[in-house]
């Protein structure tokens, strides 16, 4: 019986370290992939390591860091959020308009315009949320949707033109620097130790990973699985409005048609990252890598004056090739 | 009679680490049932997973009908006249019965156009063959669980094989099913076919087996013909030690009630359900599937709550509406299907037994990560779960273990009332006499523990008290010294006293 024991602990043992091997293997499969591509540009075009583009590279991918971030607590309940590329938009013009004498609501203290910006995305968010926690419309069409009523009533409260003159104290936001450093990237940065914060060391954020692992067995457990779901969609909108004002600021415009096609870009960084898109398993650092890989690839290509049709394709390539790594993985 | 279907001769199967099979020798007659018993991890798994072509063997001979043959697919070990029935069911839910019995060899005009008229006909008569009277083309996702099974059955049948593998073929179905499909068995053996049966319940392999082949550890036991192996020697073969008793029992129950549910009604499901649990008393709960059974705890513990009733704990009116709640009463719940709804197969083992337990441990919205960590591991080394270590995987674990980890998600905000659904079923004998140690110390100390179990030698080796539930109502409550086999299924079956 011991030595039966034994073996088993053994059998378990030698699976558990292939396991965990295969794992490190894919997590690093990304940073690998990511310090391969610095490597190479910094080769060809030694101005890629320049602090000067580090910082530019950096500044390019807080907004779409945002967006991944919210996406990845979206992801790892099981669901999807389509709409966050039109939240942006809708946050970005709603504080604009309170940021601006051009539409009549008065120039308003950054906070205060930044703020009924974020409102605006949470309260979108939370639309969506009570759609697909409460009344379980699926998360993909419910969204769907949202992408574009979120866009329509941008449109509709800009009368589809942009919103100029932004106030030179918003514009901060955007454009601002502490210590030398952008200050999207500080919010990003920020976003991100919270974010890590919330997901790895509070209830809510091992509710999230239990409800996207197994919704019933979390519902047993005592967890309001509902109001797990809903609140990640409220995150989402949240961070989505949070990239729209930054966006707002840089571009010294609220921009009606911002944000189109972001969602991709925020989808691509979570399952390059690693995180599976049918919930339960993935992590945050794997995201901010994919968001990351994203930024220096779109950067590194504009330096070597590659097309941006070619760009497309090779993005393409790498988010397959990420999740191939990853089901070649499992298979093991 | 005698013709030597297949022999299995010296066959070995490493895997990184361990030998999963040593050295096995096996061999199925033609017209007969050979069941072959084991712990789980004993290597059964493993030699029926070479003989479908899905592992491929180190060493050792396979012959068949005295041919020497290896298997590189499946679709080789089914042309060759291999069929198997296993024991996770993969239905395709969105097609019908008729598409999922033929999937793969449907009749096709040109290769290309399927006829599903002539489909359906031959799907017809495949399912009588296990006493399924359903519409084929009805659609998998709308049938129950021990239907699926059947037509799993069915379809092993269907392919007209010689030899037939049954893993576990039982485990979702209820008696009146078993019985159909042991008559099936019967027909099977005299058209002369060969049956390899696996199952961890010991009444099934002593009603319908020919003979019995033992595998532990990986290596092969001993064969006997079924008639001459008793009960306890077949077990003892298979853990590798003398079992005293099968059932471990050593609560008394008191007088002091502990729960007590007053006309609980689900519409439609079941209704006024009225039973009373005492301190130190555990409550089995036999009824067939379907009875209303699992949906009554599902209502007691708030998953569903019930339309109708009241549930008194400790002499005071509760109401519960969410699992919360009845976890705050000193309520905890074992589910039936422990990859469904009892454990995140894809978290590790801390973290499926903290989930339910994260609460107290909470300090200005952190977790206390250590305290975590060493609550988890005392309740993990208190049940005896192996694992290598508490990041490991509940994937990756065993029935028993994964079992024993949902027992301790529970275990930790000490409950005072158990429901456990069936609490064994998958696992191997040696685990399910750890859990009913477990489930007879945990009454001694004036708990209260409710079981359901399809295995009326359980719940009758188990219970104090046994409730019988049929079509959703109580049809009777009986004592321990009263407890009668017979009578309890005739009960649970139809609701009558004999």
């Amino acid at each position: 019986m011991i030595k039966s024991a034994k073996k088993k602990r053994k059998e378990v043992q030698s699976q558990n370290l292939s396991a965990s091997l295969m794992a490190k293997f894919s997590d690093y499969g990304i940073f690998i992939i990511f310090l391969l591509l610095v490597i190479i540009l910094s080769i060809a075009k030694p101005n890629f390591l320049r602090p000067q583009n580090i910082m530019n590279v950096l500044r390019q991918t807080s907004i779409n860091g945002l967006l991944s971030i919210g996406m990845t607590f979206v992801i790892l309940t099981g669901g999807i959020d389509l709409s966050v590329g039109s939240i942006l938009a809708f946050g970005g013009v709603v504080a604009a308009s309170f940021a601006s004498d051009a539409m009549g609501k008065g120039i308003h203290p950054p906070m205060v315009a930044a703020g009924i910006g974020l409102l605006a995305g949470i309260l979108l968010g939370a639309v969506s949320g009570v759609l697909i926690a409460k009344w379980k419309v699926p998360a993909f069409v419910v969204t769907l949707g949202m992408l574009s009523i979120a866009r329509g009533l941008t449109f509709i409260y800009t009368d589809g033109m942009p919103i100029p003159r932004i106030d030179k104290a918003f514009l901060f936001f955007g454009q601002g620097e502490v210590l030398g450093i952008p200050f999207p990237v500080i919010i990003f940065g920020v976003t991100y130790l919270l974010s890590w914060v919330v997901l790895y060391k509070t209830r809510y954020g091992r509710y999230i990973y239990a409800v996207g692992g197994n919704e019933k067995s979390a519902k047993v457990s005592g967890v309001n699985t509902r109001l797990i779901i809903f609140t990640v969609y409220v995150i989402s909108g949240l961070l989505s409005a949070l990239g729209g004002i930054i966006l707002t600021a840089r571009t010294t415009a609220g921009l009606p048609q911002a944000g189109q096609a972001y969602e991709l870009d925020a989808i691509a960084a979570v399952v390059i990252g690693g995180t599976s898109l049918s919930g339960g398993q993935g992590a945050l650092s794997g995201t901010i890598i994919g968001a990351l890989l994203i930024g220096v690839i779109n950067n590194g290509l504009d330096l070597l004056s590659v097309s941006s049709y070619f760009q497309q394709v090779i993005k393409g390539a790498i988010i397959i090739g990420a999740v191939l790594l990853d089901s070649l993985r499992k298979k093991e | 009679m005698n013709t030597e279907l297949l022999t299995i001769k010296g066959l070995s199967k490493s895997f990184p680490g361990v030998k999963a099979l040593d050295k096995v020798d096996f061999s199925l007659s033609a017209g007969s049932v050979h069941a072959v018993c084991g712990e789980n991890g004993a290597g059964k798994s493993t030699l029926m997973n070479i003989l479908m072509g899905i592992y491929q063997r180190d060493e050792g001979e396979i012959l068949l009908k005295g041919v020497p043959v290896s298997f590189p697919t499946p679709r080789h070990a089914l042309r060759a006249g291999i069929s198997i029935i296993e024991q996770e069911l993969n239905p395709v839910s969105e097609m019908t019965i008729a598409e999922n019995l033929f999937l793969g060899r449907e009749a096709a005009k040109g290769g290309i156009w399927v006829n599903h008229k002539a489909l359906e006909k031959r799907a017809d008569k495949v399912l009588q063959s296990v006493g399924l009277n359903l519409h084929t083309a009805t659609k998998m996702k709308r049938l129950s669980l021990a239907q699926i099974q059947l037509i799993e059955i069915a379809k092993a049948i269907s392919y007209n094989a010689d030899i037939i593998i049954m893993d576990e073929p039982t485990s979702a179905i209820g008696e009146k099913d078993v019985e159909t499909l042991f008559a099936t068995i019967k027909n099977l053996k005299e058209q002369g076919k060969g049956i390899i049966y696996i199952s961890h319940r010991m009444k099934e392999i002593y009603a319908i087996s020919d003979t019995i082949t033992i595998f532990r550890d990986g290596k092969y036991i001993a064969t006997r013909p079924t008639k001459e192996l008793p009960r306890h020697e077949l077990i003892s073969l298979m853990i590798g030690r003398k079992l005293e008793d099968e059932y471990v029992k050593q609560n008394e129950p008191t007088s002091e009630v502990a729960l007590e549910v007053r006309d609980f009604t689900k519409n439609g499901i079941f209704e006024n359900i009225t039973v009373k649990a005492h301190k130190g008393e555990i409550v089995g709960i036999f009824g067939l599937m379907g009875s209303g059974r699992s949906e009554f705890f599902n209502a007691l513990f708030g998953v569903d709550p019930a339309d109708k009733g009241t549930i008194v704990i400790d002499g005071s009116e509760v109401h519960i509406k969410q699992p919360a709640q009845a976890k705050a009463k000193g309520m905890a719940y074992v589910t039936e299907d422990r990859k469904i709804s009892g454990l995140v197969l894809s978290s590790s083992v801390q973290e499926n037994i903290a989930l339910p337990n994260l609460k107290p441990l909470t300090r200005f919205l952190l977790i206390n990560g250590k305290r975590e960590k060493t609550i988890v591991s005392e309740i993990v080394k208190y049940l005896g779960v192996r694992t290598p270590s508490l990041k490991q995987l509940v994937s990756r674990l065993s029935g028993g273990n994964q079992q024993k980890v949902v027992l301790c998600k529970w275990l930790i905000s000490d409950p005072q009332i158990l429901l456990l659904d069936e609490p064994t079923r998958g696992i191997d004998v040696g685990a399910k006499r750890e859990i009913y140690a477990f489930m007879s110390n945990f009454a001694a100390e004036g708990n209260t523990v409710l079981m359901i179990s399809s295995e009326l030698p359980e719940v009758m080796g188990m219970s104090d008290r046994i409730v019988v539930f049929k079509d959703g109502q109580v049809v009777a409550q009986r004592s321990r010294v009263d407890f009668d086999q017979e009578e309890l299924m005739s009960l649970a079956s139809m609701g009558i006293e004999e």
